[in-house]
């Protein structure tokens, strides 16, 4: 058991223990020392951290699908969304009374649309045990219920690509329609509390980002495990002879089903961590593009080795960070050039540079 | 199985006189395991399979042979599922319409195959490659938690020795050289335990005692299982057959023993041409 979560992969082991120092040491130190000392994070910096977390768990997720299954899942920051939707539901119930309206009952943007009752889906979102359930299961069964019809129908290669695109941007149109019940255009935001917790407060935030990183690394040493049980070896072996996997009996259509829904929950998980450090979600977040930088994380950090995939995700979240500070407008270029530099250089990712240095360094 | 479906001939055959169907038992009761009937098959108007009749015995070491375009690979298509006819049945035993099954399903009933180009699985380990063909329950949820016993641990072990691979097993099966793949594939369907192992092309790039260690494992398989073996190796074909089918344009032209096939100016005249 302990072989398989930590192994003998060094890189594996290093990414591990960055995450669990990032994890324990900036949530405490932020709470322990005072502002201006050298050893203090600004909300604004754990809150960062806490995204390049929640990123980083999305990444994985997709790893799992196109990484092992092979499937190049072009709409999965769709499941991350709905994730998202589901966190900003709860926390839109919270605010109450306290809205520009004064309602107790219905969100500002209800009022603002003259409506007199809450949605029917709206029900049962102040609770938040039912909000985390759904955290799981609106992504989950939106994976199951597209999976099954096209896994079925035996939809492979591009052509479940777009697919997956369309699905996502037919989501970004319905969530911008006002009627639809979620904010429309300006999505969900104003947040006040979380749990009771005011959601600005210093130790929700520091809180927010420890749990963002137990979430990352509880889910890192998980996939670790999967992919090493026998049907994480039917994956990757559907991956490499999908028909060869169909005569020795395996149903491949149930194992894509299965992976992608798991991997769509992880990526709901991810979204509702997001949300609440963020303090919005709009449809945006369905932005075809939002999906395609996922693919290009995992990419440039290497597929199929799940490390890779936080890598990749941090890099270029922290390169993002950086350069729409400085030149705005250069940013895509640097992601695109990126992009291409590791597709011609570097195959196997950054993963892949690492494992070779390492191998070079012991032979 | 097979054990299974003579059992319940000797102990239900007396009470019963008409049909008897058990679902899932494949019914060898008429000493045939395979029906092809009538089939054929069409690609853009080629016909790949043209109203062709097969038997399969059980137990049965059969070999086809006939030139490039005869219909061997589509013909075992058609079998695992892989490829539907547009007319004809195809039976696994009395009682199992294999037309009606997908590749799993099929598979699962008890056929198995080996396909002409090595196919393993090159990401995982030649023991991985085993443990995925091993005959053990192949949903997802079993999967996610299946653990290897000690018993099916020796099967692997077994069967490494058996293929040569005991040696090899800790390593990716993509450093594998053709011969090895080959053999590994051979492995593959023995871990099955399938019913009927169709085999297309064994011996390609294989050394000379490669072929015969392969000859010599079809022959000991024999009477345990149904083989079905398409090769072009004449001599390999000639060490291991006792009945030859000879597939021409589709459809059987010829069936006998070696030497019968090979004199037949029918078939000498397919192979060599007028």
């Amino acid at each position: 058991m302990y072989r398989i979560l930590l192994g003998n992969d060094k890189t594996a082991l290093a990414v591990l223990a960055v995450l669990a120092a990032v994890t324990v040491a900036v949530p405490l130190c932020s709470l322990l020392f005072p502002a201006g000392s050298a050893l203090h994070f600004s909300a604004y910096t754990v809150s960062l951290l806490g995204k390049y977390m929640t990123f980083a768990l999305l990444g994985l997720s997709l790893d799992l699908v196109w990484g092992y299954a092979g499937i190049l899942a072009l709409g999965h920051g769709a499941f991350f969304a709905l994730g998202g939707y589901a966190m900003g539901m709860y926390l839109m119930r919270q605010i109450g009374e306290r809205g520009v309206y004064g309602n107790p009952l219905l969100p500002d943007f209800m009022v603002f649309l003259n409506w007199d009752k809450l949605p029917w889906y709206w029900h049962g979102f102040d609770r938040f045990g039912f909000a985390m359930a759904m955290v799981l299961l609106a992504p989950g069964f939106l994976a199951f219920v597209f999976g099954w019809l096209a896994f079925r129908a035996r939809v492979a290669g591009v052509y479940l690509s777009i697919m997956t695109q369309a699905l996502t941007y037919a989501l970004m149109l319905a969530f911008f329609r006002n009627e639809m019940g979620f904010g429309g255009n300006n999505g969900l935001t104003d947040f006040k509390d979380i749990l009771g917790f005011n959601i600005q407060a210093e130790g929700v935030r520091a809180a927010l980002l420890f749990i963002s990183g137990a979430a990352l690394i509880g889910a890192l040493l998980g996939c670790r495990w999967l992919v090493n049980t026998k049907l994480g070896r039917v994956v990757t072996a559907i991956r490499d002879q999908e028909s060869r996997v169909r005569f020795i009996g395996y149903r491949v259509e149930m194992y894509k089903l299965w992976i992608f829904v798991f991997a769509a929950m992880l990526a709901g998980i991810a979204g509702a961590l997001y949300v609440p450090q963020v303090g919005i979600i709009n449809p945006s977040e369905f932005s075809p593009l939002n999906s395609l930088e996922i693919v290009v994380w995992v990419a440039l950090g290497g597929r199929g080795t799940l490390y890779g995939a936080i890598v990749g995700a941090v890099l270029v979240n922290f390169g993002k960070t950086v350069f729409t500070g400085l030149l705005p407008d250069a940013w895509l270029f640097v992601l695109g050039g990126a992009f291409i530099l590791v597709t011609l250089a570097l195959p196997d990712g950054i993963a892949g540079l690492l494992n070779r240095r390492l191998k070079e360094r012991t032979a | 199985m097979i054990e299974m479906a003579m059992e319940n001939q000797t102990v239900d055959a007396p009470s019963f006189s008409g049909v008897m169907y058990q679902e899932g038992v494949v019914d060898t009761r008429h000493g045939t395991i395979l029906y092809l009937e009538d089939v054929s098959v069409s690609f853009d108007g080629f016909r790949a399979l043209n109203r062709l009749s097969l038997y399969i015995g059980a137990g049965e070491l059969r070999c086809l042979i006939g030139p490039n375009g005869a219909g061997k690979t589509t013909l075992m298509d058609v079998i695992t599922g892989k490829t539907r006819p547009d007319t004809g049945s195809v039976f696994f035993g009395q009682t199992i319409d294999l037309l009606k099954m997908d590749e799993a399903a099929i598979a699962e009933a008890g056929i198995g195959r080996k396909f002409q180009k090595p196919s393993v699985f090159e990401a995982l380990t030649v023991f991985e490659n085993l443990e995925l063909a091993l005959k053990a329950d192949k949903r997802t949820w079993p999967s996610l938690l299946f653990r290897l016993t000690g018993e099916q641990r020796d099967a692997i072990g077994r069967t490494l020795e058996t293929i040569g691979l005991a040696g090899l097993a800790g390593k990716r099966a993509g450093i594998l050289s053709h011969g090895q793949k080959q053999w590994l594939e051979i492995g593959m369907l023995l871990m099955q335990e399938p019913m009927v192992m169709l085999i297309d092309e064994p011996v390609a790039g294989m050394t000379h005692q490669e072929v015969e260690r392969t000859a010599e494992l079809l022959l000991s398989l024999q009477g345990k299982r149904s083989i079905v073996v398409v090769e072009h190796d004449m001599e390999f074909i000639r060490s291991i057959a006792h009945k030859v089918t000879v597939l021409h344009e589709g459809s059987v032209l010829t069936e006998g023993t070696m030497d019968e096939v090979q004199n037949d100016p029918r078939v000498i005249q397919v192979y060599l041409g007028d």
